[in-house]
């Protein structure tokens, strides 16, 4: 695809999601109570967005892994919250 | 168009999915077995529920025309209680032989624990000593990318294991390329928030190329979209796929990979 094409089809969608994201940050600002490790991870999930590259996606993806290799010793319970606590 | 769902978990859905799969050309129908939204207390729970995915089901489904298979273990969800996995893995084989049982699956890991691992390798064992196929779910979110390197782990670690037999599901970005680089095929699952949206599935396409992976809608009873593969195909042909690519990894592509199980058979092909 060129690049006029994918603009084509994803811009608005893209945009969208921006402002999605923008109006979300907002939201935790103006909120009340302490933040918990989703919001750190978050914000530096977002430094990968301005990188150069084509690696965007899985730099973000890996920095709200869990990048410990070793098992844990018992499973902490069945769901996963999309961060990594620390 | 024609498209096989390699991964639903049809039990949790009503039959307007199955109506609606045919109609948008699904050809065949595939059944890992999952945790059922709460932990079974006793193997006799699984035995019944394996009983469901090779009797009900796909009675259920044929009165739409739709093939029915199925995979069977316990889901890495019920690992942590591995007195109860033990128990679960040794009713296992007296359903291997049943019509429509595929192989082993989905089995992994969640939480990434030890016990999690246990069981891994317990089934593991298993399809290895009946020949079975594989299929393995990795992790969710932040626990998918350690939990892929330690289920290769593994599978590497056990020379019983031919790596063309063995699908990991679930695949993102930052996994597919270790799936791939050890021999496996990979799983895309086509989730509204939480796996992969369409225009990151064929972005992965586009840039891991499409000989060994599938997509999947995973469809269960939580947020999930049963049409997820066609809707996906929509997005290859909006992107200038050919006809004949998006066949290829719809169709052509879950059967190369299901059709090393000689059960696996459409009725067109008699």
């Amino acid at each position: 695809m060129t690049r006029q094409q994918v603009l084509d089809l994803y811009f608005m969608d893209a945009r969208c999601k921006l402002i999605e994201v923008a109006a979300f940050l907002d939201r935790v600002d103006r909120a009340t109570g302490e933040a918990d490790f989703r919001t750190v991870a978050f914000r530096d999930a977002l430094r990968h967005l301005a990188s150069e590259g084509t690696g965007r996606t899985a730099a973000v993806l890996r920095t709200l892994s869990d990048p410990t290799e070793q098992p844990v010793e018992r499973a902490p319970g069945k769901g996963a919250v999309g961060a990594w606590p620390g | 168009m024609r498209y096989i769902e390699p991964h639903g978990h049809m039990v949790s859905r009503t039959t307007d999915d199955y109506l609606d799969m045919v109609t948008a050309g699904c050809a065949a129908v595939c059944e890992p077995a999952f945790w059922a939204g709460f932990d079974r207390g006793s193997a006799s729970g699984f035995r019944d529920y394996f009983g469901q995915l090779t009797e009900h089901e796909p009675r259920r489904a044929a009165r739409y025309g739709l093939p029915h298979f199925c995979w069977l273990c316990i889901n890495p969800k019920e690992s942590e209680d591995t007195r109860l996995a033990e128990d679960v893995i040794a009713l296992i084989p007296e359903f291997l032989g049943r019509p429509t049982v595929l192989g082993i699956g989905e089995i992994g890991l969640n939480k990434n624990s030890r016990n999690e691992l246990r069981v891994l390798e317990m089934h593991v064992d298993l399809a290895a000593r009946h020949d079975q196929l594989i299929l393995v779910h990795t992790p969710h979110l932040e626990d998918k990318l350690k939990g892929t390197r330690l289920i290769l782990d593994v599978l590497r670690a056990d020379s019983r294991i031919r790596p063309e037999r063995v699908l990991i599901d679930h695949v993102e970005e930052h996994t597919v390329r270790m799936v791939l680089d050890h021999g496996h095929w990979g799983g895309m699952t086509l989730y509204p928030i939480s796996k992969c949206t369409p225009a990151r599935a064929v972005d992965i396409l586009d840039v891991y190329g499409s000989d060994r992976l599938w997509m999947n809608s995973a469809c269960d009873w939580g947020e999930s979209v049963p049409l997820a593969v066609p809707r996906t195909a929509l997005e290859m042909r909006r992107r200038g796929w050919s006809a004949a690519a998006v066949d290829r990894v719809v169709y052509q592509n879950p059967v190369r990979f299901l059709s090393q199980c000689p059960k696996f058979r459409l009725p067109e092909e008699g």
